[in-house]
């Protein structure tokens, strides 16, 4: 069984800076991590490996630094990295990044992909889902927990606000994990030593040829005007009331609502 | 700064031992303190990482990753807890070590494997009650059978004592030739008639477990013998130089966690209605403690680096010892009194930092042997 997991490199902080005339995210000199819902999906592969036997391979579309992590990620268990990287793929919106990164899975083998439900510093969570939209692949996103593998079928639960749904899905299909429910191993210090020389290949678009009117910013049809951090709008008010009042004004309170 | 020759995978590895020293060994130092508690959850899951056999050659499961990255590993342990720090540092260099310099093929694969697959922990004994820096005077023999060794005597102060599973130990093999008569053997527990005394109760690193090994007339196959005969004086010696690496990597990483320790809490403490950071005092200590620490780390990081490459360390390594054990026993000394009556309590890391940094200077040679191991090469000619 292949399993192709897509990884992304995020700031680790919420302290994100924007690059005001393109609307994107600066990304230099910040302390980067493995996204947390990708590594749950990462986990979620090396475990059906463990238990069932698979190959695991790492995906992930970023400048050059984020090789570092794909090295983390060969350290902790996966057998192979692939870094997509060319000029032309940057300022791509979500939809230009679905676009390449389904046509760099294309070149691969895979009976199952991986994606976190959504990375920190965008929280779209439209990543997943576009790529299997692009892949013409069945997909289940918010997995919470993934129970087994049946020959071409995998049984996982998908969590809703206030419901769980154990359901089956037919592979190759393609999953969104939440980082709740698994906990990514460290890296194994012996692997971590053996895989540090294994090559990383890059995917350019020089490989991939996708029509540059597709990818990049001209290929992206989101135009970001403003980020901004939204205000909390908190209508809680503090009340210094003895406790009877207090029981009566939380009574009145219940009332005027029904 | 070290870190910045360090290699691209030697940078990630201490990533690794950060994060693990954070989510695994810093929870549990005070607890394994207070109950002296030998950290066993922690030490599981160090050998399923692969953490057990980190300068080791990777045929027998090791990392092959050299001393410096073994030093960055126990130094990062004993940041937080130098317990964990001995016990990484006791099985590595002073077990696993003299198995891969001097054992047999045979030897390797039936010991060193499981040492550091993680299948096994390891310890060594050389101290008895009457021969401590004076290693000739070691009362422990092993005679000469048909087709064993029958060693009785005992030792003291061991690391790691009945929880390991091998043992690395030296016995008189010829008395009449004080050092140069003793041999040096692989014991596992479970030995007909190899025994542990009681636990010591002791000042510091109290998670760590020390006993006596007592040996009453116990078999030992003659494949055990490590090395040649009459050999292990010198095997000994060579394991402690290794060894002091590790126990300066150790000492580096109590002043280090204890700088931070005290960083933190002056940022915190206001009297006089400043931090007490804002005290020129506060900075002037820290700035000199810092000093020392890093140049301890220079020193630490030096004989590593020459073990790795294959050249003389002896001289450096016992250097480094000497020289991190002083600065560990200085900086938490130092750090404590930064932290005034609070930093006496237990309530606070830095009085265990200071009672776990006085073993530095006394065990696997004392700073004076140390000074003996120095003197010794700028004076031999």
């Amino acid at each position: 069984m292949n399993i192709i997991v897509l990884v992304k490199q995020v700031p680790d902080t919420t302290e994100i800076h924007v690059d005001k005339e393109t609307g994107t995210l600066k990304r230099a000199g910040v302390p980067t991590i493995i996204n947390p819902d990708d590594q749950a999906g990462l986990e979620v592969a090396l475990t059906l490996k463990e238990t069932i036997g698979a190959k695991v391979t790492v995906l992930t579309m970023g400048p050059g630094q984020a090789k570092s992590m794909l090295h983390e990620c060969l350290a902790t268990g996966a057998d192979e990295a692939y870094l997509i990287s060319d000029r032309q793929f940057a300022g791509s919106d979500t939809w230009a990044t679905s676009k390449i990164l389904s046509e760099a899975i294309k070149t691969l083998d895979y009976d199952l992909i991986i994606a976190g439900r959504q990375a920190i510093d965008g929280d779209t969570a439209q990543v997943g889902p576009q790529v299997a939209e692009f892949l013409k692949i069945p997909q289940v996103t918010y997995v919470e927990k993934v129970h087994e593998v049946y020959q071409n079928t995998i049984t996982i639960t998908k969590a809703y606000e206030d419901y769980k749904v154990v359901l089956n899905a037919k592979m190759p299909c393609l999953l969104t994990v939440l980082s709740d429910a698994y906990t990514l191993r460290y890296m194994d210090a012996k692997r971590l030593f053996e895989t540090a020389h294994q090559p990383i290949p890059t995917l350019t678009n020089d490989t991939l040829s996708i029509d540059v009117e597709h990818i990049g910013l001209k290929g992206s049809p989101t135009r970001v005007k403003k980020t901004f951090v939204k205000a909390v709008n908190d209508k809680r008010k503090p009340l210094a009331l003895n406790p009877e009042d207090a029981a009566n004004k939380i009574i009145e309170s219940l009332r005027s609502i029904s | 700064m070290i870190k910045e020759w360090m290699n691209e995978e030697t940078l990630r590895f201490t990533k690794l031992m950060e994060e693990f020293t954070l989510k695994e060994v810093a929870p549990l130092a005070k607890e394994v303190d207070e109950l002296e508690r030998f950290p066993k959850e922690t030490v599981e899951k160090m050998q399923k990482y692969h953490m057990m056999g980190i300068p080791f050659e990777s045929k027998y499961g090791g990392c092959d990753a050299g001393y410096v990255a073994y030093a960055q590993a126990v130094l990062t342990l004993s940041k937080a807890c130098a317990t964990t720090g001995v016990i990484l540092s006791a099985h590595t260099s002073l077990c696993a070590g003299p198995i891969a310099t001097f054992g047999t093929e045979a030897q390797k694969e039936k010991y060193l494997t499981p040492l550091c697959r993680g299948d096994k922990l390891g310890a060594f004994g050389l101290t008895e009650p009457d021969a401590g820096t004076d290693a000739g005077s070691q009362k422990t023999v092993a005679i000469e059978k048909d087709d064993h060794y029958e060693i009785t005597g005992s030792k003291i102060f061991i690391t790691n004592a009945l929880e390991a599973d091998i043992y690395v130990i030296t016995a008189m093999t010829d008395k009449s030739l004080k050092t140069r008569g003793i041999s040096t053997f692989i014991l596992e527990k479970g030995m007909p008639g190899f025994s542990f005394g009681k636990k010591e109760k002791k000042l510091g690193i109290r998670g760590s477990a020390t006993r006596e090994l007592i040996f009453n007339k116990v078999k030992v196959p003659k494949e055990n013998l490590l090395g040649k005969v009459n050999q292990g004086f010198k095997i000994a010696l060579t394991t402690l130089d290794a060894g002091r690496i590790g126990i300066a990597a150790q000492a580096t990483g109590i002043a280090e966690g204890a700088i931070e320790a005290a960083i933190k809490y002056t940022k915190e403490r206001k009297q006089f209605n400043r931090a007490i950071k804002d005290f020129q005092n506060t900075q002037f200590v820290l700035a000199e403690l810092e000093t020392k620490k890093e140049a301890a780390k220079h020193l630490v990081f030096e004989a590593a680096k020459l073990k790795d490459a294959g050249k003389p360390y002896s001289k450096e390594a016992a250097m480094a010892k000497l020289f991190a054990a002083n600065v560990a026993m200085e900086v938490t000394t130092k750090a404590l009194q930064l932290f005034g009556g609070y930093g006496y309590t237990r309530e606070y890391d830095i009085e265990r930092m200071m009672r776990d940094a006085k073993i530095t200077e006394i065990y696997e040679g004392t700073n004076e042997a140390q000074k003996m191991v120095i003197s010794a090469h700028m004076l031999r000619s």
